[in-house]
């Protein structure tokens, strides 16, 4: 019995969301009165692994083989399969990002676990084992009971906090064998922004709509995120106008993304916008239009003219570094 | 080389979500039903791909696990240009047993490529695409928001955080795909419309399948305290607010 936690690593290194995720697991085994196992996969050195040492994993294991440079669903599905029939796992939770998309559905069908996506809290129950998960695109909440004896969750990103727990764990390295025939895809190529804080990851957004009238507009929203180390997204409109590059847009059907923090400015708030922001802790509008939908969705507001309040809150963030 | 787009029937986006019988499912009164938007985009590129006769593609067909209330829902996809319809005749209880019933067809039919969207915007699951991949044992791609084809070879591109890879695949396959796989869901015409009513749609009966989850309930999200507004002339203030009251900066 235990509960397993797939930790990614980023070229051998955490994130503030793997250790949420062990905060989560160990709440959970907490629960069921057992323990955590962290697995990452791809080689990590030592002392980025004993890390998750910190935030409650009982076990590490770094599953390494050199042919493991690239991401394949159905080998890393697996290599996760086998360790957790190897750790008795009971439930094994991922992140619900890129990678624990791409990995839990295949591992539901491998282990015949069912899967409870999305979830932003501790389970309701574990008699039955109930979970509480998004539905409806964020316009409700489902109580989901997964009835299988093996269940897989995965965590809505900035929806548990940090939780320390120090356990001392060693890390176990071990080598896990690939097929080489089992391989079905390869990756030809890669491209990869530096630097600058990704929108998935950043902890404050900027973001601008239709409202901000022009791209020429943009100079002291980015200045806005900047001072606040924070990143710049966009509304749908201004995407598909080519005035942000297309990564800025949030929204059902660009990021879905769930900061601390999330500044709309000149956005109406429109529906699939919102299913892409409503997760965020907090949400700020400024709009012109007092009846914008914005305001309902928003904590605090303010309706006024973009172009004249921007400068102002610039002025203002500066003011809070001297 | 014969595609398959899988697709599910959901409430329209601006849909006002509200609940029947003690909230144990969705009130389905006054519902605009439509095309899953991330099944509707996968369809596009399907089509866009079958346009250019360099790809070879022969097919575009789609699939769907419902009752037989679902069939406007299909018959909007065959006017949009797929070409012919399956219909498995069943509630789709859960994601897996959804799947089940999606890789048995794919199994009697034999599809090249599969297209299933992330996600339904309705339970927001993110889960058959890949669990069909892995009931027929075939790779599957997920994130995805291009599909090319090269001398007939699938080449995909992947969204990777901070980033994008470019990946070669062999069919069959299937392709998990989000925002960015066309521009634009592709609209019906006036032919389309017309063609669709008599484009086959196949009707299977479902094979015997577990299903792992149910929902024992839903509930509305907290109502949002009402929003605080800032004097216009002083946004010193939502700075100052933001700092020592919200503690976000």
């Amino acid at each position: 019995m235990s509960v397993l936690v797939y930790t990614e690593n980023w070229d051998g290194k955490f994130k503030k969301q793997s250790f949420e995720l062990v905060s989560y697991a160990s709440a959970v085994a907490g629960m069921m009165n057992t323990t955590v196992t962290a697995l990452t996969i791809g080689k990590a050195d030592m002392e980025e692994l004993m890390k998750l040492g910190n935030w409650g994993a009982d076990k590490i294991i770094n599953a390494v083989n050199n042919d493991l440079s690239v991401f394949d669903s159905q080998v890393y599905t697996g290599i996760i399969a086998d360790i957790a029939k190897n750790e008795g796992s009971r439930v094994i939770i991922f992140s619900n990002n890129i990678t624990g998309k791409a990995l839990a559905p295949r591992l539901s069908v491998r282990l015949k676990a069912g899967i409870g996506a999305g979830v932003s809290k501790l389970p309701l129950s574990t008699e039955p084992f109930t979970v509480y998960k998004r539905a409806y695109s964020g316009n409700a909440f489902a109580h989901l009971v997964i009835n299988s004896d093996v269940k897989i969750l995965t965590l809505a990103q900035n929806s548990f906090d940090l939780t320390e727990k120090p356990t001392g764990a060693v890390p176990e390295s071990v080598q896990v064998s690939i097929d080489g025939s089992s391989v079905r895809t390869a990756v030809t190529e890669r491209v990869q922004q530096t630097g600058k804080i990704l929108l998935t990851d950043a902890e404050i957004v900027v973001s601008g709509g239709r409202g901000m009238k022009s791209p020429d507009n943009w100079g002291p929203l980015v200045e806005l995120a900047s001072l606040l180390n924070g990143a710049t997204a966009c509304s749908r409109p201004v995407s598909d106008e080519g005035w942000r590059p297309h990564e800025e847009h949030t929204g059902q059907t660009g990021k879905m993304i769930a900061p601390n923090l999330y500044i709309a400015i000149g956005i109406s708030g429109a529906t699939q916008h919102l299913a892409g922001v409503s997760s965020s802790k907090y949400i700020v509008a400024i709009n012109n239009d007092k009846d914008a939908p914005i305001f309902e969705a928003a904590q605090y507001g303010i309706v006024g003219d973009a172009m004249k309040v921007l400068p102002k809150l610039v002025e203002a963030v500066k003011g809070l570094k001297k | 080389m014969k595609i398959l787009v899988c697709i599910s029937n959901v409430p329209d986006t601006t849909t006002k979500i509200k609940f029947a019988e003690g909230n144990t499912s969705i009130d389905t009164t006054g519902i605009q039903w439509v095309i899953n938007p991330w099944d509707e985009l996968s369809l596009t590129r399907a089509l866009e791909l079958k346009d250019d006769q360099a790809n070879g593609v022969k097919s575009v067909t789609v699939a769907h696990v419902g009752p037989a209330s679902s069939e406007p829902t299909i018959r909007k996809a065959l006017a949009i240009g797929a070409d012919d319809a399956i219909r498995v005749n069943t509630s789709a209880s859960d994601a897996f047993y959804t799947a089940f019933q999606l890789a048995e067809v794919i199994r009697k039919e034999g599809f090249d490529m599969i297209i299933c969207g992330i996600e339904s915007s309705d339970f927001n699951g993110s889960a058959v695409g890949g669990m069909v991949a892995e009931f027929l044992q075939i790779p599957s791609v997920s994130s995805v928001s291009g599909i090319k084809l090269e001398g007939g070879s699938p080449l995909l591109t992947r969204e990777i955080d901070g980033g994008r890879e470019t990946v070669k695949v062999s069919a069959p396959f299937v392709a998990i795909v989000q925002k960015g796989i066309a521009k634009e869901p592709r609209i019906a015409s006036m032919r389309g419309i017309m063609t669709a009513r008599t484009k086959p749609v196949k009707v299977f009966e479902p094979v015997p399948a577990d299903t792992l989850t149910s929902v024992a309930g839903f509930e509305k999200p907290s109502p949002r305290a009402a929003c605080r507004y800032i004097d216009p002339e002083n946004p010193a203030q939502l700075i100052d607010i933001l700092q020592n009251e919200a503690k976000v900066i």
